[in-house]
């Protein structure tokens, strides 16, 4: 028997008993579709991880006080109990290095901000110009902080969409003056809005000078220090610098946490392929049980067509024949419901991506392809069983009856 | 043509034994036409399903064209079921997705014909059989006497030397069963080797040579003596 008829015969078997055929499909489907989708968040949760690591910056390094290192119990852990605090003097030093590109010192706070007679709460940032380059943030208008020497403490601000919209409405910001704590700030520049970037919605942000900030909160210390080395290559130098610098000035003693972003995202990548992984296995089960289901189906189906399976053999057809037209059945019924199963997942990616454009749902071409790969697989494999059944069906039997 | 030596078909059933065949030894000249009678369990069926190789014989030997074909593989039996046997059933046995057409056609695709070949002899074969004009309907729509002009349509597209009719006419109106018996005597004219299995005595004694079966044993045969190989 040639190949093509084969199919095609197997393909009419189907078309034959179609409320079967759908309810096979069905399983298939849904099977195959439940891995494209969970893959597919898993994947698009991994990459608005990724997104939003990478815009944080590039080539960051992040210098947080204090130690976050399991150390023995030796005298230095008796004598510095609190780390001293990392200061802006601390910041500017990290920046007197060639592989330094840029550093921002960032001091951040809540504090009521206040227009007229509307008031809200809002997060504070302080840092230096450099910021606006390292976060890639962009400006809506007027501009960011100013040049100039980061010890001055400026009475201006940048604000974030939300609360310009919130505070001023349609009125014009720039120029005017705000209450933020204590103080009053000229609104100089509004931030366009970008989405969330880890933690800080830019949106709901007031951005004032780094010693400002120092100053309405009352500390010296500041919440991390962001440095962007020159380069990727020039990470490693950079971490080095950063290392020895603070050493140098915390008298001899590394009291704060250096973090690569490199190492972030690495660690974030890996966590949340094995989420997608173990995800996409819990998924695989399902398919299993369709194959199950296309087994029990199959073997309904070899006992409802013995006449016509009979025939065949009186026809001339060979054992081999009727095992390969029954498992064609059962193979095309995996690949056409894996076909279907694609499309569902696909439309359940699209669906997703509508009530939460921030995930970039879309599955990995590998998941896509073994989701098929292992419905034809367990098609195949539970089509053997009855496909067996029926190329030892007894063809006298089979014809004898009605 | 067929040669049949002391065959003995033994059935078990739970652990009793049912003798179906008893030493049942024929010969069949190549164009003879016989008809196989006999009451229900007489081994009748028994005897159609080995001469068409589709039960193997508990024991003797069975020669066919010539060929010694009781040891012959599942596969090489199939292969001599296609080439030199054709099947025609009481209850047809079309399937009923497929057209009269595809019905009809369905050895030759089995036996891997290509399609052009297999348009080409399934045209002419509807024409013989006058079906040209339902080759497009399915087995529903067809009359009794079309469906069994299709199936025996079927059984003859491969040119077979043997032709094995189980109860031709049982499930047919009278008339409709004239016209498929004189369709396969038609045949047997042109020098197809026809063996008929009936009940009917009717249908029976049109046979040139009628065997009756009992109890598994030929108890009467007309044309004994018709030795030829």
């Amino acid at each position: 028997m040639r190949p093509q008829d084969v199919i095609r015969f197997a393909l009419g078997a189907l078309g034959g008993s179609r409320l079967r055929t759908m309810l096979m499909l069905l399983a298939m489907s849904i099977g195959v579709g439940a891995v494209v989708v969970l893959t597919g968040v898993g994947e698009g949760a991994r990459r608005y991880v990724v997104a939003e690591f990478a815009s944080l910056g590039t080539n960051l390094i992040i210098v947080l006080p204090g130690r976050s290192e399991t150390a023995g119990i030796g005298p230095a852990s008796f004598l510095s109990e609190t780390p001293r605090d990392l200061t802006l003097q601390d910041a500017l030093a990290l920046g007197r290095h060639p592989v330094v590109r840029r550093v921002a010192p960032i001091s951040v706070g809540e504090a009521p901000v206040s227009w007229g007679r509307l008031a809200r709460e809002a997060a504070v940032l302080g840092s230096t110009p450099e910021l606006l380059e390292i976060r890639h943030w962009k400006m809506a208008a007027g501009r960011f902080l100013p040049e100039g020497n980061p010890e001055r403490a400026d009475a201006v601000c940048v604000v974030g969409a939300k609360i310009r919209r919130e505070l001023f409405g349609g009125r014009q910001a720039l120029g005017e003056l705000v209450t933020l704590g204590d103080r009053r700030f000229r609104v100089i520049g509004v931030l366009a809005s970008e989405g969330r970037s880890i933690g800080v919605d830019v949106e709901d942000l007031v951005v004032v000078p780094v010693a400002s900030a120092q100053m309405l909160f009352n500390t010296n210390g500041l919440f991390r220090v962001l440095v962007e080395a020159r380069g990727r290559g020039a990470i490693p130098a950079a971490k080095e610098h950063i290392e020895r610098t603070m050493r140098k000035r915390h008298h001899g003693e590394l009291d704060v946490t250096v973090i690569t972003q490199d190492s972030v995202l690495a660690t974030f990548d890996r966590i949340l392929r094995s989420l997608t992984l173990t995800v996409a296995g819990i998924a695989a089960i399902s398919l299993a049980v369709a194959g199950i289901l296309i087994m029990n189906v199959m073997l309904i189906a070899v006992s409802q067509r013995t006449e016509e399976i009979g025939l065949l053999k009186a026809l001339g057809a060979r054992r081999r024949e009727i095992l390969a037209l029954i498992l064609t059945e059962a193979g095309m019924l995996s690949l056409i419901g894996a076909a279907l199963g694609c499309m569902v997942g696909e439309m359940g990616n699209r669906g997703i991506q509508l009530f939460f454009p921030q995930i970039p749902t879309g599955t990995p071409l590998w998941a896509a392809a073994s989701a098929v790969g292992i419905a034809l697989a367990t098609g195949l494999v539970f089509g053997i069983l009855p496909a067996r059944r029926a190329s030892r069906l007894d063809p006298v039997q089979a014809l004898s009856r009605k | 043509m067929i040669r049949l030596e002391g065959i003995r078909r033994v059935f078990r059933i739970g652990d009793q034994e049912v003798l179906a065949l008893d030493d049942v030894s024929l010969a069949v000249a190549p164009g003879e036409y016989l008809s196989i009678m006999g009451p229900s369990g007489s081994g009748k069926s028994t005897l159609l399903n080995i001469l068409g190789l589709l039960d193997r014989p508990t024991s003797g030997r069975y020669w066919l064209g010539g060929a010694d074909v009781t040891e012959l593989s599942e596969e090489e039996q199939a292969r001599t079921r296609r080439e030199r046997v054709g099947f025609v059933f009481q209850f047809f046995h079309l399937v009923p997705r497929l057209t009269a057409a595809q019905n009809i056609a369905l050895p030759l695709v089995l036996a891997g014909i290509p399609p052009a070949e297999r348009a080409r002899r399934t045209e002419a074969m509807l024409r013989s059989m006058a079906l040209s004009d339902r080759a497009g309907h399915r087995p529903d729509q067809l009359s009794g006497g079309q469906r069994q002009r299709a199936a025996i349509a079927r059984a003859m597209i491969m040119e077979p030397a043997v032709l094995l009719a189980d109860e031709p006419t049982g499930n047919l109106d009278s008339s409709s069963g004239a016209e498929a018996i004189g369709l396969l005597e038609a045949l047997n004219a042109k020098g197809i080797t026809l063996i008929v299995v009936t009940h009917d005595p009717e249908i029976g004694s049109r046979a040139l040579r009628k065997i009756r079966l009992v109890d598994g044993r030929i108890a009467l045969d007309s044309g004994a003596g018709g030795e030829a190989p």
